[in-house]
């Protein structure tokens, strides 16, 4: 079993290498370079030179790939583009920003999920669950914008409940962002849930088709210590790996959730990053938000470990 | 004794009459009925509005600025005074598109390239599959914003970026679904009678693993749709004047809390595309036998 995690963290390592190759390629190939389409009409004379020789972008690229690697592993982004600020300062406030959001809609998110995806898997097919998987199916393929928008429009237009957008300073604190989460909250979990409830929720009805479930019903066994005792921990252990997917997967949808509320979070910092053509922060950020998902998998690829006996013995024979 | 008969009778089904089956089974529950109606709805509306659009989509008219919706303007005008409803029937037509191509172009490298890595496995495998990974794990919205900031938001460049980038989830799928058959009697006695490679993918693969993908396609429709129309949403997808949905929403935003309704019309139009594909794609696995529902959107 621990040569199985550590098998598990090595590939995680090799796939952050080539995320970085990636983005750093990416970055290279396309045309311009950090300077040119930074500067755009200003790119002649001084300037690029000055910005050439601050970047380094003089010395050959795979030198400057391993000086940036050899950065990056340190913790060290090097220098933005627009604000002449370190990177590493940039990042800050919005990481926490962004943990903040995406927290809260995890601890709303995952038992709500669990809940729901229970009961439509006990009363499948029956009102509870048609109800609750029509919702479910409207949540979450609308898009993340049209929700969001839509939110705003009812909740804080013509409901006057909360504020629609969020303006505050990227270095606000917790408690003053607070009220101002509630609305961005709702729009990540709501599509968070209903993913997860989903899978919840067929996996439950698997494991309630099995054998050993049907010989604990012909025994007798009550019915709730059935599901608490017999149904549920087999059927929530698929459910982690498939959780997690969905967490790495809303990193995409957060950032467009986060420029409809103007929330300053890791979301923003990309559109606006990408808008400035701050290609070493587009950078930084691609390899921050890959090794979420990447720590994220992690992490489920242990609990499920940890949780799953069969899986430790098996393994290890192999 | 009739129905042994006609199992030993039976004709094999030509495709056309195999696809009339699979659509007859999709109909028959309501979600599937209700999925495919508004997917009809939207092609054929895509389809034909450029004939029926009552104003110029593009007509500026500063006197008929956020006109509420009445007789003369269904849905209403928007903040330049173009008709809403011209816009919103014809705001699907560049997503539908883009996005059906995209898919096409996901589905054919993402398909192939699975069933390969399924096939020969080993050292080549592995290397693709960490490459797959590596791209999982950026986020999509970033890689198409860095391409499309770089290289313009032109179809030409929209097209292939989306069919490469929602691709690779693809490879995943149908590597799996080639790893289920590869063991089967009929690949194995098809390498000892030394196919080749290609001819085995061809021949033996490819019908048992095509259900597998084309649901999986089928699905990537539908996260494209939703991809493209946040790229314009945010600015980065179809440029100005034309109809967009993504780009309608976002632009009426701002002045939502007096127009409303110029920001609800491309919602409308949006969310229900995006509904009745999703609820096609599910109809359209299941009566194919395949359960969706177990699996995480990559």
């Amino acid at each position: 079993m621990f040569f199985l995690i550590f098998k598990r963290f090595v590939l995680g390592l090799i796939t952050l290498f080539i995320v970085s190759l990636i983005t750093f390629i990416g970055v290279e190939i396309l045309p311009g370079d950090a300077c040119t389409s930074y500067l755009e009409r200003e790119a002649f004379g001084e300037a690029l030179a000055a910005c050439v020789k601050r970047l380094g972008l003089d010395v050959p690229a795979y030198e400057r790939y391993l000086s940036w690697a050899f950065n990056v592993i340190q913790g060290d982004f090097g220098y933005s583009l627009s604000g002449q600020m370190q990177i590493n300062e940039v990042l800050g406030p919005r990481v926490k920003n962004s943990l903040v959001l995406a927290s809260a809609a995890i601890i709303i998110g995952i038992p709500l999920a669990l809940i729901l995806g229970i009961i439509t898997a006990l009363w499948r097919d029956r009102m509870p669950d048609i109800i609750i998987s029509t919702v479910a199916i409207f949540s979450m393929t609308i898009p993340e914008f049209i929700s969001a928008t839509l939110l705003i429009l009812i909740v804080a237009i013509w409901l006057e409940w909360l504020p629609g957008i969020v303006i505050v300073p990227t270095d606000v604190t917790f408690f003053e962002l607070l009220p101002n989460i509630i609305l961005p909250v709702i729009a990540i979990a709501m599509i968070m849930t209903a993913h997860m409830a989903r899978m919840v929720r067929s996996s439950v009805i698997q494991v309630m088709a099995s054998d050993y479930i049907q010989m604990a019903i012909l025994k007798g066994v009550p019915y709730w210590k059935m599901v608490f005792k017999h149904v549920l921990p087999n059927a929530l252990l698929p459910a982690i790996n498939v959780v997690a997917l969905t967490i790495a997967w809303l990193l995409g949808g957060v950032v467009v959730t986060e420029v409809v509320f103007n929330y300053p979070g890791l979301g923003r910092l990309v559109i606006e990053s990408i808008s400035n053509r701050d290609l070493p922060v587009v950078q930084a950020l691609g390899i921050i938000l890959a090794s979420i998902y990447v720590s994220i998998n992690f992490i489920a690829d242990l609990l499920t470990l940890m949780l799953n006996p069969r899986l430790k013995t098996l393994q290890t024979r192999k | 004794m009739e129905n042994s008969k006609n199992i030993f009778n039976e004709k094999p089904k030509s495709s056309l009459a195999k696809a009339l089956d699979i659509i007859s089974t999709m109909v028959s529950k309501p979600s599937g009925f209700i999925g495919l109606t508004i997917l009809v709805f939207h092609i054929s509306l895509a389809l034909t509005s450029p004939w029926f659009a009552p104003y110029d989509y593009k007509a500026i008219n500063p006197s008929l600025m956020l006109n509420a919706p009445s007789s003369e303007f269904w849905f209403g005008t928007d903040s330049l005074g173009r008709d809403v409803f011209t816009r919103t029937i014809l705001g699907g037509r560049t997503a539908l598109t883009i996005t059906f191509f995209g898919s096409i172009i996901a589905l054919l490298w993402g398909g192939l390239l699975g069933i390969f890595c399924g096939l020969v496995g080993g050292r080549i495998d592995d290397i693709v599959m960490r490459i797959v990974d590596a791209f999982l794990s950026i986020p999509w919205i970033l890689a198409m914003l860095l391409i499309v900031s770089l290289l313009g938001t032109t179809t030409e460049v929209l097209i292939p970026a989306l069919g490469f980038f929602y691709g690779k989830g693809i490879v995943r799928v149908a590597r799996a679904a080639t790893h289920d058959v590869i063991a089967k009697d009929f690949i194995v006695s098809a390498k000892a009678r030394g196919h080749s490679n290609l001819s085995i993918i061809w021949n033996e693969i490819l019908p048992n693993v095509r259900d597998a993908i084309l649901v999986e396609g089928a699905m990537r429709w539908s996260w494209m749709l939703l991809g493209f129309s946040s790229l314009s949403f945010l600015g980065f997808g179809v440029s100005p004047p034309t109809p967009d949905w993504g780009l309608m929403i976002s632009n009426a935003r701002g002045l939502m809390s007096f127009a409303w309704w110029a920001v609800i019309a491309p919602i409308v139009g949006l969310s229900s595309l995006i509904i009745g594909i999703n609820l096609t794609a599910d109809a359209f696995a299941k009566a194919l036998g395949i359960d969706r529902s177990t699996k995480a959107p990559v």
